[in-house]
């Protein structure tokens, strides 16, 4: 038999310097300090699974998981099919091209804390445009520093604002590469609107689809920036979200041992998540 | 220079076995090169390192499952957990 060229894995390996560097040795840090505890100055003591057993239990963690997957959930089943929406309905060819795709990219170009602050100042009640207009303008009680209702509406209407784009995006590189004998052979056969988007746009989408659905769901189920700027957990509880009660573990009140414990179990979560959900989605590609 | 990650000999167990068991996985792959792919029981086309990798991921929630249900000892979940390695690797 002939060997193979493995020359490929000698140009994977500085990826693979980095990732250890950057992501493995930490992550086995964290598994070591979540069996421990420590008062700081580098002395740890042996813990067992104390905190996994403490943080499993806790209404705590309940609470902010709870608070992360209708999150997750929310802004998913409105940017999926609001994305798709909106690249069925930009222009394939011209002038209008490319203004809709910058258009379409500036939220993604500014940054996560910059977007945080954005909303803040603009739904402030009595100085932000959307929050004065809604209370003194329409007479709307909206005070997202107060009511758990208006926080949450804002911030889920800040994350489609920001990521809506990016499953546009991706469905319209889908779109674009449709070829348009597709299109002809449905009009011959006399196929509907929704015929088309079913049979033809949406199948071919499928790939890109997957993806976005997946980043999607990674980004929003491990948000900390926005969320945090904007409402910073509040008001009380109501928007902490999962990494936004880790962080006020882990550097707050600096407990390393749940805190690690803690994003163990948000990792797992995430994971397999995300394992379920392109397993499922590939598996007719495979078989 | 190790002091900062916090080691101890249960967690640098668990990694040597992970790490071992990748190990395996890369030798048994030059041995037999394909992944030995297969359409397995819960209808998912698997290769040796998916089946590892559900075996892990498994048995990282059997443990949670226990500890937050049940709590200590974690014998059962142990015995839980080789059994779903074993049925990974013969059927998934």
């Amino acid at each position: 038999m002939k060997t193979e060229n493995q020359k490929a894995w000698l140009f994977v390996l500085p990826v693979l310097a980095l990732v250890a560097f950057n992501a493995l040795i930490p992550m086995m840090t964290v598994v070591n300090y979540s069996v421990q505890e420590t008062f700081g100055d580098n002395v740890f003591f042996w813990q067992g699974l104390d905190w996994f057993q403490q943080i499993l239990r806790s209404d705590r963690f309940h609470d902010a998981l709870g608070r992360q997957f209708l999150f997750t959930f929310l802004i998913l089943i409105i940017e999926v099919p609001l994305g798709i929406a909106i690249a069925l309905s930009m222009p394939r060819k011209g002038f209008w091209v490319p203004v809709c795709l910058v258009l379409m990219a500036l939220p993604m170009l500014i940054p996560w804390n910059v977007v945080g602050a954005m909303w803040n100042i603009f739904t402030l009640p009595d100085i932000g445009l959307l929050g004065y207009f809604l209370n003194h303008v329409l007479g709307i009680n909206y005070d997202m520093t107060q009511d758990p209702v208006a926080a949450w509406i804002t911030i889920v209407t800040m994350d489609v604002w920001h990521w809506t784009s990016l499953v546009v995006l991706l469905s319209y590189a889908g779109l674009v590469s449709i070829p348009d004998a597709y299109y002809q052979a449905a009009k011959i056969d006399g196929a509907s609107n929704w015929a088309v988007f079913r049979f033809i746009q949406l199948p071919k989408m499928k790939t890109v689809l997957t993806i976005a659905i997946l980043l999607r769901f990674m980004d929003s189920f491990n948000i900390y920036t926005e969320p945090f700027v904007l409402t910073g957990g509040g008001p009380g509880n109501s928007t902490t979200l999962l990494s936004i009660d880790l962080v006020k573990i882990a550097l707050g009140q600096f407990d390393l041992g749940p805190a690690a414990a803690m994003s163990l179990i948000y990792f797992a979560i995430t994971l397999l998540v995300s394992w379920l959900f392109y397993t499922l989605m590939t598996k007719d590609d495979l078989n | 220079m190790l002091s900062w990650m916090a080691w101890t000999w249960p967690t640098a167990l668990v990694f040597i076995g992970i790490f071992s068991a990748i190990a395996v996985l890369i030798v048994l792959e030059i041995r037999h090169p394909g992944g030995a792919m297969r359409k397995g029981a819960l209808g998912l086309t698997t290769t040796r390192g998916d089946r590892l990798f559900i075996s892990l991921l498994g048995t990282a929630y059997i443990f949670l499952a226990w500890l937050g249900l049940v709590g200590m000892p974690l014998w059962t979940p142990l015995g839980l957990a080789i059994a779903w390695g074993v049925f990974c690797f013969w059927k998934v």
